[in-house]
């Protein structure tokens, strides 16, 4: 393994006009990490999350990507080229909404087999096998691997954009609240299917919620963002427990007790 | 020079040489040379109206008439066919405004407009073919957004092209597109052969001829040099496969053109001929002088 960090942010920021989006995140994410960033809505976590899989431009600050082969590149110094290659290759970005993520007029087996073929795969069969078994290790029914994602239910439509993300075999995954809008049982369906993944596959992955249930499940360390400003930052254990802010203290206590 | 005289003959009160007029054919002419030397990638262009509907071939028009000189022979063909209204029009408004010899036959011609079809006669160096396109851009069903399909082209990512082949595949067991099946030119640009039959793909590989492609709507100009190649996309275990037909053509007897399957009578009996006139009526010509 390697000493160096697989992601790390360097001051970054980012303002819409005279609002202020981020502002001056630092961290560092290790091979086989999983970051949590969590804070309510509008407290800058999608944002972060674009400027770090370089959808979007900070105004200040750099994101360092520590590539498979080619040792440490900034995110945003890379030609278009190169940043779209690595966000189809090495990276995967699971979408709140499925549908942003997933073509929803092509099969599964097409969505799943995207990837594949933008980087040269021409075996249809080679193809669709890989699709096949990537439907069943999300647990998909292989009859439906020529449906499209219309006929599919909310909770398979996020399963099937996972596997469409996850079939390049990228080293980082950025997550934008993945079971956000699914019901419970879904919810917790897909977390310990993540969770799975993500240990075997040993994944990075970057992972924004605004649920602490999922963030305890998932994430090693954790990021509490307010206003756009890293709040506090540990490990998930210590922050959920023994919350030091007084925000995150709010954070930890609002959770709805069953 | 000819394209001063061609000036002042505009004063006289007829149409300038060619109907356009000069300034409009030099930028034609800079856009042509353009798509020459990048082949595939479409050349945006100030389009003009025509005398003519968009989607009857204001593009190929615009093409031909900043190309074609006093001798030139000019052929036209709707799909593939020289005797159809439109390829009539466009042939009697040449030899109006440009004062061009016409023709049907394909081997003298040396400019050859169409919609739909590539002649089946084999072109020669020197030689030009003008498709008429209505969508120039190939990615257009896939990828609404021109925006996102300029990027596409220019990073050249076209898995999401392979992607429609897959569903092809997936829905009805074979790649069922049979026209507008897209090509990649000289291993760079993705490209959208306009909507001849999948039967004249081959054809546009390596092509001794110069290949020019105008669409009137969208304002865009393409080419294909002579003897680029030209890919058809497909599967290793899927190749591009061209139409065949278990008849041959009722009226010269080709087993080798595209056929055009016609309805005869009410009872429904059918017949197949040649989509190309002046093909078909060579083929039948030598058949004849074979008998006698």
């Amino acid at each position: 393994m390697t000493a160096l960090p697989i992601l790390s942010a360097r001051s970054v920021t980012k303002h819409f006009g005279s609002r202020v989006a981020c502002r001056g995140v630092n961290f560092d994410l290790w091979p086989g990490e999983v970051l949590g960033i969590v804070g309510e809505s509008g407290s800058g976590k999608t944002t972060l999350l674009n400027c770090l899989a370089g959808r979007l431009l900070p105004d200040e600050g750099s994101v360092t990507y520590g590539t498979a082969s080619m040792g440490a590149v900034d995110v945003h110094s890379l030609s278009e080229a190169r940043r779209r290659r690595l966000a189809r290759t090495e990276w995967g970005f699971v979408n709140q909404d499925a549908r942003d993520g997933l073509r929803m007029a092509v099969s599964a087996g097409g969505n799943i087999g995207e990837r594949l073929m933008a980087v040269g795969a021409r075996n249809y069969g080679a193809i669709r096998r890989t699709a096949s078994d990537w439907l069943s290790r999300v647990e998909i029914d292989l009859d439906r691997l020529d449906d499209q994602p219309l006929t599919y239910s909310g909770g398979m439509r996020q399963r099937l954009q996972i596997a469409r993300n996850l079939v390049s075999n990228p080293r980082l995954v950025f997550m934008d609240e993945p079971t956000g809008g699914l019901d419970v049982s879904v919810q917790a369906r897909i977390l310990d299917l993540l969770r799975g993944l993500v240990d075997r596959m040993h994944l990075s992955a970057v992972l924004v919620t605004h649920d602490l249930g999922v963030a305890r499940l998932l994430t090693h360390r954790l990021m509490v963002m307010q206003g756009g400003a890293v709040v506090e930052h540990g490990l998930t254990d210590q922050v959920l427990d023994d919350p030091q802010h007084a925000y995150t203290q709010m954070l930890v206590a609002s959770i709805l007790p069953v | 020079m000819p394209g001063l005289q061609d000036a002042s003959s505009q004063d006289s009160g007829t149409y300038n040489y060619a109907y356009l007029d000069e300034q409009t054919k030099r930028m034609i002419r800079r856009a042509i040379l353009k798509a020459v030397a990048v082949p595939g990638y479409q050349v945006p262009f100030g389009g003009r109206e025509m005398p003519l509907p968009y989607g009857w071939g204001t593009g190929g028009i615009q093409v031909t008439a900043a190309i074609i000189g006093r001798d030139d022979i000019l052929k036209v063909i709707d799909q593939g066919a020289d005797d159809t209204t439109n390829a009539v029009s466009i042939r009697r408004f040449f030899a109006k405004v440009a004062g061009v010899a016409t023709t049907t036959r394909t081997e003298v011609a040396t400019v050859i407009q169409t919609r739909h079809r590539v002649p089946e006669t084999p072109l020669k160096e020197g030689q030009i073919l003008v498709l008429q396109v209505p969508i120039p851009e190939p990615l257009r069903m896939l990828e609404p957004r021109e925006t996102e399909t300029r990027t596409l082209h220019a990073l050249s990512e076209y898995g999401v092209m392979q992607v429609s082949l897959y569903e092809n595949i997936a829905r009805y067991g074979r790649i069922s597109k049979a026209y507008n099946y897209p090509v990649l030119v000289n291993g760079r640009y993705m490209m959208s052969p306009s909507p001849i039959p999948k039967f004249d793909n081959p054809k546009l590989d390596r092509n001794p001829a110069l290949q020019l492609y105008g669409a009137g709507r969208e304002k865009r100009i393409y080419a294909v040099p002579p003897h680029t190649p030209v890919k058809s996309l497909d599967f290793d275990d899927h190749p591009f496969e061209i139409e065949a037909w278990s008849e041959c053509c009722a009226l010269c007897g080709s087993k080798q053109s595209f056929l055009d399957e016609m309805i005869v009578d009410d009872n429904g009996k059918r017949l197949f001929i040649c989509s190309d006139t002046d093909y078909c009526q060579e083929r039948q010509q030598t058949r004849q002088k074979g008998e006698s």
